[in-house]
C-alpha cells in the first residue's frame, strides 16, 4: 500500500504550561479534501504551524509522503511541496499584485514562462484589472485572493487554507467554495473553516478539534449529527 | 508602461548628467574643488553599499564603517608590502566581503533580530576602531607596514594602472576613477534589483515570513546582499586610502557611521540615487560649515552655524520628523499626485459619467 501523503504522529506543541496541541495523530490520502473544525484556541492554526516548519513540534512527527520533516525549515517544507494560506492575509502588501504573483511563480519558472504564469494565475483570481495595484491598498477579500493565487502558483501537492471564506461576502464564499473543489480535482487540500455551510458545500471528511486534541472524525452529516460536537461547538455557533 | 517610459528616461538622465559631470569637472573646475568632489563620489559609493542592503535588503546595519575601514586598511597594508596595486585593490574588496560574510553567516543563520542586528555590527565597528587605535609601537607590524594605532598609517602609495608599477594615477586620474566606479556601482546595483534575486530580496523585506513560505531561504538572501554590501564598502575604502593617501582608526568610529545611515536616511531609503544625493550633499554641507570657523571672538551665531555636527543633528531630527521617506521618494510622491491629478482630470473629460 502506498504511504498517505501526510501524517502525524503524537504530534504536540507545548507552550510554557499550556499544551496547544496533543498527541495528535492524523492522516490525509493523496488527493484528499479534508476540513478542520473546532473551538477557537482548538490548536488548528498551531497544527498548521508544525505542519509548515513555522514551529517546531514539541514531540511527536511530521510525515509527509513517509519523509520526517518535523524539524525541516519553512522554506524546505515549501519546496517539498506543502502551501498554506494562513488567516490574516500574509501578502507582500508594499509591492504590486503582479509582483506578489511573480515571486511565488518564480520560485519554479524563469523570464518568459514566468510572466506567462503570472498573468495566467491573474485571470483565475480575477485580479487582472488590479494587477498593478498595491496590495497593500486592496480590500481584505482581494487580498485572501492575491494570497490564495501566491499558493497556487508555487504549484504545491497539498495546500491548508486556514479560514478561506473569513471575511467574504457570500458571493466571494460560494466563489471560493467551487474554487476549492477545482483546485482538488488536481491536489491535497486541508481546510480550516467555522463557516458549516461552506464546509458542506466543499468536504467529504470532518476532523474536529477541540482542546488540543482530536476530538472525532467523520464524515460531514454524522458531525452535524454528533451530539458532542453540537454540545461543544456547533451549538455555541447556533447561539452565537 | 508609463511607470517603465519614467524609469527608462530616469536611467538615462543618470548617464547623461553623471558623464557630463565626470568629462567636464575636471575641466572647469580648480584642482581642490576636483579633490574636493573626488571624496564625494567616493563616499557615495558607501551610501550605495548601506542603500543596498538596508533600503533593499531591510538589514539595518549600524557598522557599514567597519567594511569601508577594513577596505581602506588592506589596501595600505597590502600596498606597503607587494607595491603595485592590482593585488592590494582586490584583497581590498575581497577581504570586507569575506568579513561580511562570516559576520552574516552568524547574524542571519542565528537569527539575531533586526535590532539586535544593529547593536552587534555597530559594536563590531567600534572593537575594530579601539583594536587599531591601540596599534601604535612599533611591534604592530603586518610585513612592512606598521599599523600606526592612533597616528594612522601615512603615504600609502597610490593605486597604479594594473601591472605598470610605474603607471601611478594621479589626482586627475583618481577623480576619474572615483566618478566612473560611483556610475558603474549605481547602474550595476540598478540591474541587480532588477533581477530575480534583486525582486526576491525586496519581497524578503516586505513579508520575511511570506517569501519562507513560497519556499525561499530568506537566510541566504539576506547573506548575500550583506556579502556584495560589504565588498562594495571595502572598494570604496580602498579609494578613500588612496584619495587622501593616508588612513585612520577614526574610519571605523561612531561618527562615521552614524554620517552613512544620516546620508540614506536624508536621501531616502528604497531608491538608489537618494543616498547619493544624500550622501553628496550632506557632506557638501559639512564642508561648507566647516570652512566659516569664526577666528575668535564672542559671536555666538557664527559659531553655532560653523558647528557641523550641530547642524547634521538638526536635520537628522528634522527628516525623521518632517520627511521620513526621504527627499528622493518625498519629491517622487509630490511628482506622482501631482501626476495622477492631472491624469484624473483627463479621465473625467473622457468618460464624463464614470461613477467613483
Amino acid at each position: 500500500m502506498m504511504a498517505p501523503l501526510l501524517q502525524t504522529r503524537d504530534l504536540s506543541m507545548h507552550f510554557g504550561g499550556v499544551r496547544a496541541v496533543r498527541d495528535v495523530d492524523f492522516t490525509l490520502d493523496e488527493g484528499e479534501l479534508r476540513c478542520l473544525i473546532g473551538p477557537n484556541g482548538a490548536g488548528k492554526s498551531t497544527f498548521f504551524k508544525m505542519l509548515t516548519g513555522q514551529l517546531e513540534p514539541t514531540h511527536g512527527q511530521v510525515l509527509f509522503r513517509g519523509r520526517d520533516i518535523s524539524s525541516a525549515h519553512a522554506h524546505e517544507i515549501a519546496r517539498l511541496g506543502i502551501g498554506i494560506k494562513t488567516q490574516v492575509p500574509n501578502v507582500f502588501d508594499g509591492l504590486s499584485v503582479r509582483e506578489n504573483i511573480w515571486l511565488a511563480a518564480s520560485r519554479l519558472h524563469r523570464g518568459e514562462k514566468a510572466r506567462a504564469v503570472v498573468e495566467e494565475m491573474l485571470q483565475r483570481i480575477g485580479l487582472t484589472a488590479a494587477a498593478d495595484r498595491l496590495v497593500g491598498q486592496l480590500a481584505h477579500g482581494q487580498r485572501q485572493w492575491v494570497e490564495l493565487g501566491l499558493v497556487l502558483s508555487t504549484d504545491p501537492e497539498l495546500i491548508l487554507l486556514d479560514e478561506p471564506a473569513a471575511g467574504m461576502t457570500h458571493e466571494e464564499v460560494l466563489k471560493t467554495a467551487e474554487l476549492v473543489r477545482e483546485i482538488n480535482r488536481s491536489k491535497a487540500l486541508i481546510v480550516v473553516e467555522h463557516d458549516m455551510q461552506f464546509i458542506r458545500m466543499i468536504a467529504k471528511k470532518v476532523t474536529v478539534f477541540n482542546q488540543g486534541s482530536v476530538l472525532v472524525e467523520d464524515e460531514v452529516e454524522n458531525i452535524m449529527r454528533n451530539p458532542i460536537v453540537r454540545d461543544i461547538y456547533l451549538g455555541k455557533q447556533a447561539a452565537a | 508602461m508609463n511607470e517603465r517610459l519614467l524609469n527608462t528616461l530616469g536611467l538615462v538622465l543618470v548617464a547623461v548628467v553623471g558623464i557630463a559631470f565626470m568629462i567636464l569637472t575636471p575641466r572647469v573646475a580648480e584642482l581642490d574643488a576636483v579633490l574636493e568632489l573626488t571624496v564625494y563620489m567616493v563616499m557615495a559609493i558607501l551610501a550605495l553599499s548601506l542603500a543596498l542592503i538596508w533600503g533593499y535588503g531591510g538589514i539595518l546595519c549600524f557598522g557599514q564603517s567597519a567594511f569601508f575601514g577594513l577596505g581602506a586598511y588592506t589596501y595600505a597594508i597590502a600596498m606597503f608590502n607587494i607595491g603595485e596595486s592590482t593585488i592590494p585593490l582586490l584583497l581590498a574588496i575581497i577581504l570586507p566581503a569575506a568579513f561580511a560574510a562570516l559576520l552574516g553567516y552568524f547574524m542571519f543563520y542565528g537569527r539575531i533580530s533586526d535590532v539586535y542586528l544593529g547593536v552587534i555590527t555597530l559594536t563590531v565597528t567600534l572593537i575594530l576602531f579601539n583594536a587599531v587605535n591601540s596599534t601604535a609601537g612599533p611591534e604592530f607590524h603586518i610585513g612592512t607596514a606598521r599599523l600606526g594605532g592612533f597616528n594612522g598609517i601615512p603615504g600609502i602609495p597610490p593605486l597604479n594602472w594594473p601591472g605598470n608599477k610605474t603607471a601611478a594615477i594621479d589626482l586627475e586620474g583618481m577623480f576619474y576613477l572615483a566618478t566612473g566606479s560611483l556610475l558603474v556601482t549605481y547602474f550595476g546595483l540598478r540591474l541587480l534589483l532588477a533581477s530575480r534575486f534583486g525582486r526576491i530580496i525586496v519581497g524578503i523585506r516586505e513579508n520575511e515570513r511570506r517569501a519562507e513560505l513560497l519556499g525561499y531561504d530568506p537566510r541566504a538572501y539576506k547573506l548575500a546582499t550583506f556579502t556584495i554590501g560589504g565588498a562594495l564598502a571595502g572598494f570604496a575604502g580602498c579609494l578613500f586610502a588612496n584619495w587622501g593617501n593616508f588612513v585612520s582608526p577614526t574610519i571605523f568610529g561612531l561618527s562615521q557611521s552614524a554620517q552613512i545611515i544620516i546620508w540614506v536616511l536624508v536621501g531616502g531609503r528604497g531608491t538608489l540615487i537618494g543616498p547619493v544625493v544624500g550622501c553628496i550633499g550632506i557632506q557638501w554641507l559639512s564642508t561648507a560649515l566647516g570652512a566659516n570657523q569664526p577666528s575668535g571672538g564672542a559671536d555666538w551665531w557664527a559659531k553655532i552655524f560653523a558647528n557641523a555636527p550641530l547642524i547634521l543633528g538638526l536635520i537628522l531630527i528634522a527628516f525623521v520628523l518632517l520627511v521620513p521617506k526621504g527627499l528622493v521618494p518625498t519629491l517622487g510622491d509630490w511628482g506622482q499626485s501631482l501626476f495622477r491629478f492631472r491624469g484624473r482630470q483627463t479621465a473625467k473629460r473622457l468618460e464624463p459619467e464614470a461613477a467613483e
